[in-house]
C-alpha cells in the first residue's frame, strides 16, 4: 500500500486508466477485521493519550499530593507481560498448527489476564486499607479513572478472547485462516494494551515520579 | 475527463474482489427493526435524527418567542430559557448534524458508492444505530427528570455546569453526560465501519482518486471523529466523576451562599481544552461531508466535471489536519498566554487557504457549465454562498484582537449558525432532494421544493445578518432578557422581534419539506432509473431503489472518475462509472462534425 502515491493519481488522464482498471479495490492485503481493530486502536491510544495530558495538567498545580503507589501494582505489570507473551506463543503456535500449544497459550494469556484485573482491584483495595481512598486527592482520583479504564478495556479484550478460544475448541467447520485471524487480532490488542500500560505505569504508577520529571525538563512544572 | 476510445486496451477481467459473505434477514424484524443492511440502517439513523432535530426546533421557537417578546410569555422562565438553548445548541450539533451526515448519508451512500454490497462489518453497525437510540432516549428521557436537562449551555462548562444555581444541576447534567458518552461509543462502532469500508470494500477498478468527493468527505469527516471524540469522551467521564464521586477535576475553589463546596483544585479550563479539541473537529465533521456532497450536486446539476478534482481532495484532508491544530481559538477570554493565542490565530487563519481553494473550485465548475437549476443545485449554490458569509465572519473571530469585543455577543451566534447551522442544513435537503428518487424511487414535488429552499435560504438571511448587527452593538448571547437597559437602541428589540417572526416562517418551511417528503412516497412521480442522468456508481444498480445486496449478482466494474460529464464524442452528455470504453454509445459523425464547426 502506498497510499499518499495513490494521492497523486490523475484519474481524469487516459494513460491513468489502463493502471487503475486494474485496481482490486482494497488498500492492503491486511484483513478487514484488523484494518478495523488497528483504527479501534488507534482511538484508544488517543483516549488514553489526554488522559496523561490530564494528569500532566493536574501535577503542575502546585497543590498536587502524590500517593504512594502500591507494590502490587509491578506484579500486576508483570502478570500484564506475561498474559502478553502466552497470548505471542499461542499466535506462533497456530502459525504451525501446533493446536495443543494454542490452547495452551491461550489458557495461559487468560488466566494471567483475570491475575492482572484481580489484581488491580486489590491494588484500589490497598489504598483504602492505607487510608489514602479519597477521592479529594486528584492523585488518586486520576488513578482510579486511568486503572478503571484501563481494566475496562482489558475486560473487553476478555470477551473477545473468549470468542477467540470458542473457535479454537470448537475447530471443525470453521476455515483455519479465520482463527489464525481471531488469535492474532487477540494478541495485537494485548501487546498494545500492554504497550499502553507500561507507559502509564512507567510514567505515572510506578511510584518514581517520571513524568515530573519529564514535566520538569519541560519547564511545565 | 478522458476521451473516449473504441479499441480493446479497456478491457478488464471479471471482478477478483471477494465477494462479501452477506447477511439474509429471515424475518420482519430483523428486516425492518434489527436490520444489517446498511441502507435501512441509514433510514434509522436519518429518521431518528430528523425526529429529535425536530425537538430541536420547537425549542429555538420557544427560545424565540422568549427573546423576540419578552414578557410576554409567562410559561418560560429563566431556567427554562437556559434549558432550551443547551438542549438545542446540542442535539443539532451532534444528535442531528453527526449522525445524519455520518450515520445517514454515510451508511446509505459508501457502500453503493464505492460498489459494495454491504458496510465491512454489518453487525457491528446494527449495533451501533441501536446505541445512538440509546443515547438519544437518554437525553429525552433527562426532559423528565426532576430538575429537568441541564441549562449549561450546549459546551457544559464547569463549574458551572454541575453547580446547584444551575438548572437540571441534579439529574439533568447526569443523564447528558451518560447521553454523550453512549453517542461516542455507538458512533465509534460506525465510524470504524465507514473507514475499513472505504478502504477496503471497493470494487474492481475503485481506486480512492476514482471515488466520487462525497465518499471523501464522510471518509475524511469520520476519521476526525473517531479521534476528537476521545477528547469529548474523557471530559464527560471525568465530569461525571465529579458530579458523582465527588472528584475535582474540573472543580476550583468555590463559595456558594457563603458556604465552601467540598470541591477544589480542579482546572475548569482543562475541561475547555479536552471540549474544543473535539469541538472544532466538531464543525469540520459536520462540514467535511456537506464538502463533498455538494461538489456532487454541482457536478451533476452542471454538467461538468469537478474542477481540480486532485486539489479537492487534497483540501479535504488539509482541512481535516488542520482543523486538530486551531481549537483554542474558542478560548481566547479564557486568559491564554499571547503567544498562545497568536499559534491559534495563525493556524485558524490558514485554514482558509484550502478552504478558499474549494469555493474557487465548485464556481469554477459551474463557470461554462450547463446549469440546471434544479432543486438540488438550487441549495447547492445556496450552500456556497452561506458558507462564504459565515466562514468570512470566522476570519473575523479567528483574530483575537477583533474576537475579544465581539466574544459572546449575537455576532457569534450568527457566525456558527450561518457557518455550521444553515450551510450544512443546506446541503442536507440538496443532498435529500438529490437521492430521494434512488432511495424512493419517486421524485420529490419541484413546485413545493422551491418554495422550500427560497423561504429557507431567504429567511435564514433575514435571521442572521440583523444578528449580526445585534452583536456588533454588543448584545449579549445567552440572556434571558435584557430588561430596562439604555445601552441598548431600540431598534435592538424591533429586530429580535423580527427575527422571531421570520424563524417561525423559516420553520413552517420545513414542515413543508417533510410534507413533500411523505406525499411523494406515494404519489411522486416515477423516478425511473438515474433520472439526473449522473456517472458515480450509487445511480447504476440493477433496481431502483437498490435490492438487497446493492448489485444483483456480480459486483460492478469500475473504468473511470465519477465525473465524465460532456466527454467528446460520446453521444450522452455523461459516461458512467461502470461502462466499459467499449460500451459507450458515440455521437454520429454528423452531429460531432457540426459540433466541432460550431467550436
Amino acid at each position: 500500500m502506498n497510499f499518499f502515491r495513490q494521492l497523486t493519481e490523475k484519474p481524469w488522464l487516459p494513460d491513468q486508466n489502463g493502471v487503475a482498471d486494474m485496481h482490486d479495490g482494497h488498500v492492503s492485503a491486511t484483513p478487514a477485521a484488523r484494518i478495523g481493530l488497528k483504527m479501534f486502536l488507534i482511538i484508544v491510544g488517543v483516549l488514553f493519550f489526554l488522559l496523561i495530558v490530564s494528569y500532566a495538567g493536574r501535577m503542575a498545580f502546585e497543590d498536587w499530593r502524590p500517593v504512594p503507589q502500591p507494590w502490587l501494582m509491578w506484579q500486576n505489570t508483570a502478570m500484564l507481560i506475561l498474559a502478553s507473551v502466552a497470548l505471542h506463543l499461542a499466535q506462533s503456535a497456530a502459525r504451525r498448527d501446533q493446536w495443543n500449544h494454542v490452547k495452551i497459550g491461550l489458557l495461559a494469556g487468560g488466566a494471567f489476564t483475570v491475575a492482572f484485573i484481580v489484581g488491580q482491584l486489590l491494588a484500589w483495595q490497598q489504598l483504602v486499607e492505607q487510608g489514602i481512598f479519597e477521592f479529594k486527592n486528584p492523585a488518586v482520583a486520576l488513578f482510579i479513572l486511568i486503572t478503571g479504564l484501563h481494566g475496562l478495556h482489558m475486560l473487553g479484550g476478555l470477551v473477545a478472547w473468549g470468542r477467540t478460544a470458542d473457535k479454537v475448541w470448537q475447530r471443525d467447520g470453521l476455515e483455519v485462516t479465520k482463527i489464525r485471524q481471531s488469535i492474532e487480532n487477540c494478541t495485537l490488542y494485548w501487546h498494545f494494551l500492554l504497550a499502553v500500560w507500561l507507559v502509564l505505569f512507567g510514567l505515572l504508577f510506578s511510584g518514581n515520579d517520571n513524568l515530573g520529571i519529564l514535566l520538569t525538563i519541560c519547564g511545565i512544572k | 475527463m478522458s476521451d473516449i476510445t473504441q479499441d480493446d486496451v479497456g478491457y478488464v477481467a471479471p471482478a477478483e474482489v471477494d465477494d462479501q459473505d452477506l447477511y439474509h434477514p429471515k424475518s420482519w424484524i430483523t428486516k425492518y427493526v434489527f436490520c444489517q443492511d446498511a441502507k435501512v440502517i441509514a433510514i434509522q439513523y436519518s429518521a431518528t435524527a430528523t425526529a429529535i432535530g425536530l425537538v430541536a426546533l420547537v425549542l429555538s421557537w420557544l427560545m424565540r418567542l422568549q427573546l423576540g417578546f419578552p414578557d410576554s410569555f409567562s410559561f418560560i422562565e429563566p431556567s427554562d430559557y437556559y434549558q432550551f438553548i443547551t438542549a438545542h445548541g446540542m442535539i443539532m450539533v451532534i444528535y442531528l448534524l453527526t449522525a445524519l451526515f455520518l450515520g445517514g448519508f454515510g451508511n446509505y451512500m459508501i457502500p453503493l458508492m464505492v460498489g459494495a454490497r454491504d458496510m465491512a462489518f454489518p453487525y457491528v453497525n446494527m449495533v451501533s444505530y441501536w446505541v445512538y437510540l440509546t443515547a438519544v432516549l437518554v437525553l429525552i428521557a433527562s426532559f423528565y427528570v426532576p430538575g429537568g436537562p441541564t441549562g449549561a449551555g450546549w459546551t457544559l462548562y464547569p463549574p458551572q455546569a454541575i453547580l446547584s444555581g444551575t438548572p437540571g444541576s441534579d439529574g439533568g447534567i447526569v443523564l447528558m453526560l451518560i447521553s454523550l458518552a453512549l453517542f461516542i461509543v455507538g458512533f465509534t462502532m460506525g465510524g470504524l465501519n465507514y473507514v475499513v469500508t472505504v478502504l477496503q470494500s471497493r470494487t474492481r477498478g475503485m481506486t480512492l482518486m476514482r471515488m466520487p468527493l462525497t465518499i471523501w468527505g464522510i471518509f475524511t469527516a469520520t476519521i476526525l471523529a473517531l479521534l476528537a471524540f476521545p477528547a469529548l469522551l474523557v471530559g464527560a467521564v471525568m465530569m461525571l466523576f465529579d458530579r458523582l464521586l465527588g472528584t475535582s477535576f474540573f472543580m476550583p475553589n468555590i463559595v456558594e451562599f457563603g458556604e465552601h463546596l467540598s470541591y477544589g483544585g480542579g482546572s475548569p479550563i482543562l475541561f475547555q481544552h479536552l471540549f474544543w479539541f473535539f469541538g472544532h473537529p466538531e464543525v469540520y465533521i459536520v462540514a467535511l461531508p456537506a464538502f463533498g456532497i455538494v461538489s456532487d450536486l454541482i457536478s451533476v446539476h452542471a454538467r461538468r466535471h469537478i474542477f481540480g478534482y486532485r486539489l479537492m481532495v487534497w483540501a479535504i484532508v488539509i482541512i481535516g489536519a488542520l482543523s486538530f491544530i486551531v481549537w483554542a481559538h474558542h478560548m481566547y477570554v479564557s486568559g491564554m498566554n499571547p503567544w498562545f493565542g497568536f499559534f491559534f490565530a495563525t493556524t485558524t487563519l490558514i485554514i482558509a487557504i484550502p478552504t478558499a481553494l474549494k469555493v474557487y473550485n465548485w464556481t469554477l465548475t459551474l463557470w461554462r457549465g450547463n446549469i440546471r437549476l434544479t432543486v438540488p443545485m438550487l441549495f447547492a449554490i445556496g450552500f456556497i454562498i452561506t458558507f462564504v458569509n459565515g466562514g468570512i465572519t470566522g476570519l473575523f473571530l479567528g483574530n483575537v484582537a477583533v474576537d475579544v469585543p465581539l466574544s459572546d455577543t449575537m455576532f457569534v451566534v450568527a457566525h456558527f449558525h450561518m457557518v455550521m447551522g444553515v450551510a450544512p442544513m443546506l446541503v442536507v435537503f440538496g443532498g435529500i432532494y438529490h437521492w430521494y428518487p434512488l432511495i424512493t424511487g419517486r421524485m420529490l414535488d419541484e413546485t413545493l421544493g422551491k418554495f422550500h429552499f427560497w423561504v429557507t435560504f431567504l429567511g435564514a438571511y433575514l435571521i442572521y445578518f440583523p444578528m449580526h448587527y445585534l452583536g456588533f452593538v454588543g448584545v449579549p448571547r445567552r440572556y434571558f432578557e435584557l430588561g430596562d437597559t439604555q445601552v441598548f437602541d431600540s431598534s435592538v428589540g424591533d429586530l429580535n422581534a423580527f427575527i422571531s417572526i421570520v424563524t417561525w416562517i423559516v420553520g413552517f418551511a420545513q414542515i413543508v419539506f417533510l410534507y413533500n417528503m411523505a406525499r411523494s412516497y406515494f404519489k411522486g412521480k416515477e423516478a425511473g432509473q438515474n433520472p439526473w442522468g449522473a456517472c458515480s456508481l450509487e445511480w447504476q444498480t440493477p433496481q431502483v431503489p437498490p435490492g438487497h445486496g446493492n448489485w444483483g449478482k456480480e459486483l460492478p466494474l469500475v473504468y473511470r472518475w465519477a465525473y465524465d460529464y460532456g466527454v467528446p464524442g460520446a453521444a450522452h452528455d455523461f459516461v458512467p462509472q461502470n461502462m466499459a470504453p467499449n460500451d459507450v454509445p458515440m455521437a454520429e459523425k454528423g452531429r460531432e462534425s457540426s459540433r466541432s464547426r460550431k467550436a
